[in-house]
């Protein structure tokens, strides 16, 4: 079985429907994503039912899940204040479907024959909708509670008036480019650690297709920085959700807040 | 890239299945479960607070009736004292009375018995100054065949006595 058809390590980025075919025209397909995505959530509902017991002694598990959810209502109080309260539901929907989407993307699931993982938040489709969410939630609150008031964010107070003029843009600027920022660093940083594992995993089959001594040396080899790129991986699949989610809080304080 | 190959085919399906997973989760877990899960942490700190509050009213309540045992046994050992000291003075005195009592008692018998002696004294020296002027007239009546009158004999003899 020597792997005459090339790896393309694009392939796992493939999505295909599970029922029914794009041919029919449907527009709400249910694909291999959206089946990745239903067991992101259902990961996320049996973690949270561990918390749902609600003990005055927690066990492990509920003490678990109240450390996550104490994490993302502590990070709005800090970032955001009291006010930040009523945004928790939201960035913590946010950060357990990143980090459960990143985490499950990384399991070893494809050692099964007729698994094929997929990584929901490899694609820009999903992380950039989660980037409009937030940064959609970010503007209906900032004009819902200062009308107008709210282009004051891009004014720094105490600048000079010859300053603003070329201040005021750039903020303007940088505020219009969060959304594609938030999705992009999502997006690129799966995209780019699947693609480098694949890269590996692939010389490592060419490797022992190979012919001399070299082939397994350098199979040997891949092997170890595979374990490396996975372990780094998985750090950051965590700080990837966390970067989301604390930025979708600090550009929420800007709206509740202004500065 | 299948993600951009592919933008137009899956877009849709992407967008419908995205947001049904998040509105489930936003309203099922982030509305519906999170806010159970904080309000059992905030119970749960509270409670904490509460039972620390508790114990630290607890300590300081023993500490007051540490400090009010302290003060009554204090009170108490000082009028132990006080009573020992004075069932001390009290039965020194009654001691003293008695011994005092004892000694006049004992003192007035030894005078009776003195005098008793005195008296017994006399007696036997009267006795014996009669005696003495019987045997001096004798004496002289054998000695010197005189008859001396008992009133000479016996003023002789109180004189040698006193004399000798």
């Amino acid at each position: 079985m020597a792997a005459e058809t090339k790896i393309d390590p694009m392939h796992q980025f493939q999505i295909d429907p599970v029922i029914g075919s794009w041919a029919e025209g449907n527009p709400f397909v249910f694909t291999n994503s959206a089946l990745w995505m239903l067991i992101v959530l259902a990961s996320i509902w049996v973690f949270m039912m561990g918390g749902m017991k609600r003990e005055l002694v927690p066990g492990r598990w509920q003490a678990a899940v109240e450390g996550v959810t104490s994490f993302i209502s502590s990070m709005l109080m800090t970032n955001v204040g009291p006010e930040g309260r009523k945004y928790v539901p939201w960035v913590f929907t946010v950060f357990m479907f990143i980090l459960f989407a990143n985490l499950i993307g990384m399991m070893p699931f494809g050692i099964i024959p007729g698994v094929h993982p997929f990584t929901v938040t490899s694609q820009f489709t999903i992380t950039g909708i989660l980037a409009i969410i937030s940064f959609s939630i970010v503007l209906i609150v900032g004009f819902w509670k200062h009308k107008l008031h709210f282009f004051s964010l891009f004014v720094p107070k105490g600048t000079p008036f010859i300053l603003k003029l070329l201040i005021v843009p750039i903020e303007f600027v940088s505020f219009l480019v969060r959304p594609f920022s938030l999705a992009l660093r999502l997006f690129v940083a799966m995209i780019a650690g699947h693609i480098l594992i694949k890269v590996f995993g692939s010389f490592i089959v060419s490797g022992l297709n190979a012919e001399g001594a070299m082939g397994p040396a350098i199979s040997l080899l891949s092997f170890v920085f595979i374990i490396g790129v996975s372990a780094l991986e998985l750090l950051v699949c965590a700080i990837q959700a966390y970067v989301f989610a604390l930025l979708t809080s600090l550009y929420i304080n800007d709206a509740v807040n202004l500065h | 890239m299948p993600q951009i190959n592919q933008l137009a085919d899956v877009a849709f399906s992407q967008f419908f299945w995205l947001l049904l997973v998040l509105a489930i989760i936003y309203f099922g877990i982030g509305r519906g479960m999170l806010p159970k899960i904080l309000s059992t942490v905030e119970a749960r700190d509270n409670r904490v607070a509460e039972d620390l509050a508790n114990a630290e009213r607890a300590r300081s309540a023993a500490d007051e009736i540490e400090a009010a045992y302290r003060a009554r046994i204090e009170a108490s050992r000082g009028e132990a004292v006080k009573v020992t000291q004075a069932a001390k003075q009290a039965t020194g005195r009654e001691a003293e009375e008695r011994v005092k009592a004892a000694d006049a008692e004992i003192g007035a018998k030894v005078e009776t018995a003195e005098a008793r002696i005195r008296a017994a004294t006399d007696a036997a020296l009267a006795e014996i100054e009669t005696v003495a002027s019987e045997a001096a007239q004798e004496m002289v009546a054998k000695v010197a065949g005189l008859k001396v009158t008992s009133a000479r004999a016996a003023k002789a003899v109180k004189a040698a006595m006193s004399n000798g």
